[in-house]
């Protein structure tokens, strides 16, 4: 069975973020990281084609300057290989325009399940599977908790408010993962070094079909207009708890009427 | 771009209307002149009262999906409706997981971006002005589209009140869904109901949260006893959920739920940004933390730097011998 994992390569979140002035876009340059999110997916996609008895997991990104430090890292999970689209004409996109980018990517695969996080850590917008799924005419099932592929088609936990939904979809499929579907597991060394003579194959938007109009800025057909610096929230109190800190809580509580 | 008519996604939970598109059907009647639903399933009838009292005067209803997913149906209905000339200027849709899922189908559909994770939503001369939280919410960026609509707009729950307007009971029209293919394949088999004891995570009046300071799994069982000494819910960061310690059903933040509630209680919680998005806007704040330095402690109203496994048992025993 071959699988997509769609993966997002992202500024460290532990670097405090920034926009860049004028456009507002959030600053990409510079080393990126796998999104920890993606992680999931990936060891998803390794599991699912282990036990269909074989198989691929390809990998699908779109990053600006030929970025593959993320990809590299998935690829040391296990990964067989990676498209990376990056382009000039890219800066700028928007949800809608990265699921056109990334569905013509996956169309020149052909898999037979489509893999994605929820949402990306940086961007969180959160609709781009779904706008592949779409995109592709196919299904898609999102939230996934827990995800297996039986025959021709596949079966879904997913997450509700309540709980959960047994969901069955036929493939091929999007499914989007929460984290702790499954445990991602750590690249070991042999896996790092292998990873270094994968396969990444770097397209841009005209390999794909694809016109600049339908990307970048002018294909987002947003703009940020403003960015103010919210209300801030006063610090309040601190107490250093010498083994009565709890009784400091217990009035607070007590003023709220809460206790 | 003035805008006329607003359409709100009704979802409809446990036979009643989602709060969050009561809220968005408040928010609408101030934003346009003309505000309609739409809903789907075999309910819709029975929830029109409701959505007339906020403020809709036409559900337009799905109706029953045959057990498929409703992002793939919904968002065809709405494109169908949207091709045949009554297109509303903006539509808006509760951060829910089926929500997401039609406004992102629905955007491929029309080709028309979609502004998610908006907070606030005001009119203007150039049509609607959305707010952001970014960089855990130290910022606010306000966004708009710039073309054509119908805009697509993505909402956090509890970004408005809900209030009814009194309005009579909203008019039922069908809105035919066209067949959605391949697309509308995902059927769902069965719902499983979790246990849940005490109130919902995001209508709590005290929410009482953990995170990876609790050292692990089994400390959890401090935060649920505190929650139900409190009458609260029980809530987590996104740290120990990602590590499976509780269900994702539990989360506060950016990825899961945002909670307003009276008292928010973060226990081994350091503060990232992913978590204060989802909590910062409640009305107070208890942090319990080891590190002083922890990011936390600059939203909270009273913060106690100390050792959870300390101060907890100590909080708990002191609440329960208040009898």
């Amino acid at each position: 069975m071959n699988v997509v994992v769609c993966v997002k390569q992202i500024p460290d979140p532990a670097a405090p973020p920034a926009l860049a002035p004028g456009t507002n876009n959030l600053v990409r340059e510079g080393k990126l990281i796998l999104d920890d999110s993606d992680s999931y997916g990936v060891e998803m996609a390794l599991q699912l084609a282990d036990a269909a008895g074989g198989g691929e997991v390809t990998l699908v990104s779109m990053a600006p300057n030929g970025e593959t430090s993320g990809l590299r890292t998935a690829l040391a999970m296990g990964a067989a290989k990676a498209i990376l689209v990056s382009d000039e004409a890219l800066a700028g996109t928007d949800a809608l325009g990265t699921a056109k980018v990334l569905a013509a990517a996956i169309a020149r695969v052909q898999p037979d399940l489509i893999l994605a996080a929820t949402e990306s850590t940086d961007g969180y917008t959160g609709t781009t599977p779904v706008q592949v799924a779409e995109i592709l005419g196919l299904p898609s099932v999102t939230f996934a908790k827990r995800v297996e592929v039986s025959g021709d088609s596949v079966k879904v936990d997913r997450q509700t408010e309540a709980g959960y939904d047994e969901v069955e979809c036929p493939l091929p499929a999007v499914v989007t993962v929460t984290a702790g579907v499954v445990e991602p597991r750590y690249p070991s060394f042999k896996g790092i070094m292998a990873a270094k003579s994968k396969p990444v194959e770097t397209l841009g938007i005209a390999d794909l079909g694809l016109d600049a109009s339908q990307v970048g800025a002018t294909g987002a057909r947003q703009e940020i207009t403003q960015v103010a610096e919210a209300e801030a929230r006063s610090a309040g109190e601190i107490v250093v708890d010498e083994g009565e800190g709890f009784e400091r809580v217990i009035q607070f509580l007590e003023q709220l009427k809460v206790l | 771009m003035s805008v006329d008519t607003i359409w709100v996604l009704a979802e409809v939970a446990d036979g009643a209307p989602v709060t969050t598109s009561l809220e968005l059907l408040t928010r609408a009647r101030d934003l346009a002149g003309t505000v309609e639903a739409v809903a789907w399933g075999d309910t819709t009838a029975a929830v029109a009262g409701t959505l007339g009292e906020y403020g809709a005067t036409t559900v337009w209803d799905v109706g029953d999906l045959g057990g498929s997913l409703p992002g793939a149906p919904v968002a065809a209905a709405i494109a169908a409706a949207v091709g045949a000339g009554s297109a509303p200027d903006a539509i808006l849709f509760p951060a829910t997981y089926d929500g997401r899922d039609i406004a992102a189908r629905l955007s491929v559909k029309l080709d028309r971006p979609v502004l998610t994770n908006v907070v606030d939503l005001t009119g203007g001369d150039g049509g609607l002005v959305t707010q952001h939280a970014i960089f855990g919410g130290s910022q606010m960026a306000s966004a708009r589209f710039t073309a054509e609509g119908p805009g697509i707009y993505v909402v956090r729950a509890k970004s408005f009140a809900a209030e009814p307007s009194g309005g009579a009971p909203a008019a039922v029209s069908a809105l035919a869904a066209p067949d959605t293919g391949a697309t509308g394949t995902a059927r769902v088999v069965s719902h499983h109901v979790e246990e849940r004891t005490g109130p919902k995570l995001d209508e709590a009046n005290v929410v009482v949260s953990g995170g990876r300071g609790l050292g692990e799994k089994d400390q959890y069982v401090l935060i649920e006893e505190l929650a139900t000494l409190l009458h609260g819910a029980a809530g987590a960061s996104r740290a120990i959920v990602d590590a499976g310690w509780v269900p994702y059903s539990h989360q506060v933040g950016q990825t899961g739920k945002t909670v307003k509630p009276t008292v928010y209680v973060a226990c081994g919680i350091s503060g990232a940004t992913q978590h204060l998005v989802g909590m910062k806007n409640s009305k107070n704040i208890v942090a319990i933390n080891k590190d002083q330095d922890a990011p936390i402690f600059s939203v909270a109203d009273l913060g106690i730097v100390g050792d959870v496994h300390k101060v907890l048992p100590k909080l708990i025993e002191a609440i329960k011998s208040r009898g």
